[in-house]
């Protein structure tokens, strides 16, 4: 059953990162947020005194909306703390597009911040003992990284994946964060350097993993009628879609296929359109095997054949298909969670303001969030004016 | 009493539990007070026979200690664990392996724990 039809009912009119990278030295996650807030809403001519809606999860922070509309000092009339791992912030992006279609509020703020580089070097970590009941913290997974392993070491039992398609992944990223001034990781990155990292939890290695690093971001959403008076060129919703069907990895029904099957039908339906039509994709890469499910669940190749997809730089820089040109949570920024940064790159990209990693006539771009162990799943496809 | 506090009680007896469903036959884990597969809230203990497939695996070498498996195990009644592979070197555990289980009494919390053996048979 499909929702609402929000095509084209919504846009993004302004997006921005924080400081990125190693800063988050005596300052918050909150801090990381307010400041991304600020830069997006400027971006779009609007300030805090217009926000009336507030979207946003901060690990850690169990009443994250209150914490950031307090410290903004902005008085949401709707807020929404929807808090489903690193696929919030698509979520975010529905939900906010459901709100101003609604009228219930007009200008939505989705923020999001973490220090989680600086914490892990202060005692600070924001995981704290397992939520209980566990089933699975007496068998000592070192999560998320072994859930992913799982699936991985699944995926390549069912499929013939290898460790060299899974590492193809990991230098595709990093050879788009060396167009990203922003990127975190900018050094030239081989097969054979990927997989001589050491092994965290097979098969998986330590260049397999996403970055850990402080950072926040912001976006900006309002109904499209008022979108067209402001700065930017709008960039509107075309589609959206969730799903999720588990929260631990013991419970997934198959670790080769994930919720975004689901979730990007729904978001294809909405936006009548498919893969074909798609000219970038921004999505959630904590562990290269997340990429390569992904392709194939977002019908990019057939299941099991996302190996074959990536290898030979085919999802690089020049390759048939532009992934994660901003570097990914691989190579460019992971701080805790990633979902805002597939939306801001999105974003860009539709804008033509990707500098040195703009594709060409970019005009449609799905963003992809993924939270949990591979449990939720949130798609969204944005498209210029030209795409509605 | 409490589905977890029955599959707790029945572990530290050395028992493998899981809960089947009276009305869809759904073999439940993990414990709960309804049926995810139909919503039903007619759920019967049983015990299982131990014996199971490995689904997946990935071993864990901490700098500090020894190599470890983490495994995912289809049991044969219909239910999946996560759980470890042991009295094999970590790194031969395959997926497709049959695998028998044991409870083991002590773990780093100081409760049982359902751990498998390769299974010989």
């Amino acid at each position: 059953m499909s929702g609402p039809d929000l095509r084209g009912a919504a846009a993004i009119v302004g997006v921005a990162e924080s400081d990125l990278g190693e800063v988050g030295q005596d300052r918050y996650a909150i801090e990381l947020a307010a400041q991304a807030s600020v830069a997006a809403l400027a971006e779009a001519g609007l300030t805090t005194r217009d926000v009336d809606g507030l979207f946003c999860a901060i690990a850690g922070r169990g009443m994250a909306p209150l914490d950031v509309a307090e410290y903004l000092g902005v008085r949401p009339r709707y807020t929404d703390g929807t808090m489903v791992g690193g696929s919030s912030f698509v979520s975010h992006l529905h939900h906010a597009a459901l709100a101003v279609a609604a009228g219930a509020c007009d200008v939505a703020l989705i923020a999001y911040g973490s220090t989680a580089r600086s914490d892990s070097g202060r005692g600070r970590l924001p995981t704290g003992p397992p939520e209980l009941p566990s089933y699975e913290a007496a068998y000592r997974p070192r999560m998320p990284v072994t859930g992913y392993a799982l699936a991985a070491a699944r995926h390549m039992y069912q499929y013939g994946t290898t460790r060299t398609q899974l590492a193809e992944v990991a230098v595709a990223a990093r050879r788009w964060a060396m167009l990203n001034p922003k990127a975190f990781a900018r050094d030239p990155l081989t097969i054979e350097d990927v997989l001589a990292s050491r092994v965290i939890s097979s098969p998986l290695s330590a260049l397999d993993c996403c970055l850990v690093t402080d950072g926040g971001g912001a976006v900006v959403v309002t109904r499209a009628d008022r979108a067209r008076d402001l700065p930017r060129p709008p960039v509107y919703l075309l589609g959206a879609g969730e799903a999720h069907w588990h929260r631990t990895i013991a419970q997934m029904p198959d670790l080769t296929v994930t919720a975004a099957t689901e979730s990007s039908a729904r978001a294809y339906a909405m936006a009548k359109l498919g893969p074909a039509d798609v000219d970038v994709v921004e999505l959630y890469d904590a562990f290269t095997i997340n990429t390569i499910l992904f392709l194939e669940d977002l019908g990019f190749c057939a299941k099991g054949e996302g190996g074959d997809f990536v290898s030979g730089g085919r999802i690089a820089p020049g390759g048939v298909l532009p992934v994660n040109t901003n570097g990914g949570g691989l190579s460019y920024c992971h701080p805790g969670m990633y979902g805002i940064f597939t939306l801001i790159e999105a974003t860009r990209q539709i804008r033509g303001e990707a500098g040195e990693r703009q594709q060409p006539g970019v005009t449609v771009a799905l963003a992809h969030g993924n939270g949990g162990q591979l449990s939720s799943q949130v798609t969204a496809i944005l498209g210029s004016e030209a795409s509605l | 009493m409490t589905p977890h506090r029955e599959y707790t009680d029945r572990l530290a007896a050395g028992e493998v539990a899981f809960q089947r469903c009276d009305d869809c036959r759904a073999a439940v884990f993990q414990p709960r007070v309804l049926c995810p597969a139909c919503g039903s809230t007619r759920l019967t203990w049983g015990q299982s026979a131990g014996l199971g497939t490995v689904y997946s695996v990935s071993v864990l070498s901490p700098r500090d200690g020894r190599p470890y498996s983490v495994a995912l195990i289809d049991l044969d009644e219909g239910f999946r664990m996560m759980s470890t592979v042991v009295g094999m070197p970590a790194g031969d555990v395959r997926i497709g392996m049959r695998v028998r289980a044991q409870v083991d009494q002590v773990d780093q919390v100081d409760q049982a724990r359902v751990e498998f053996l390769a299974d010989r048979s």
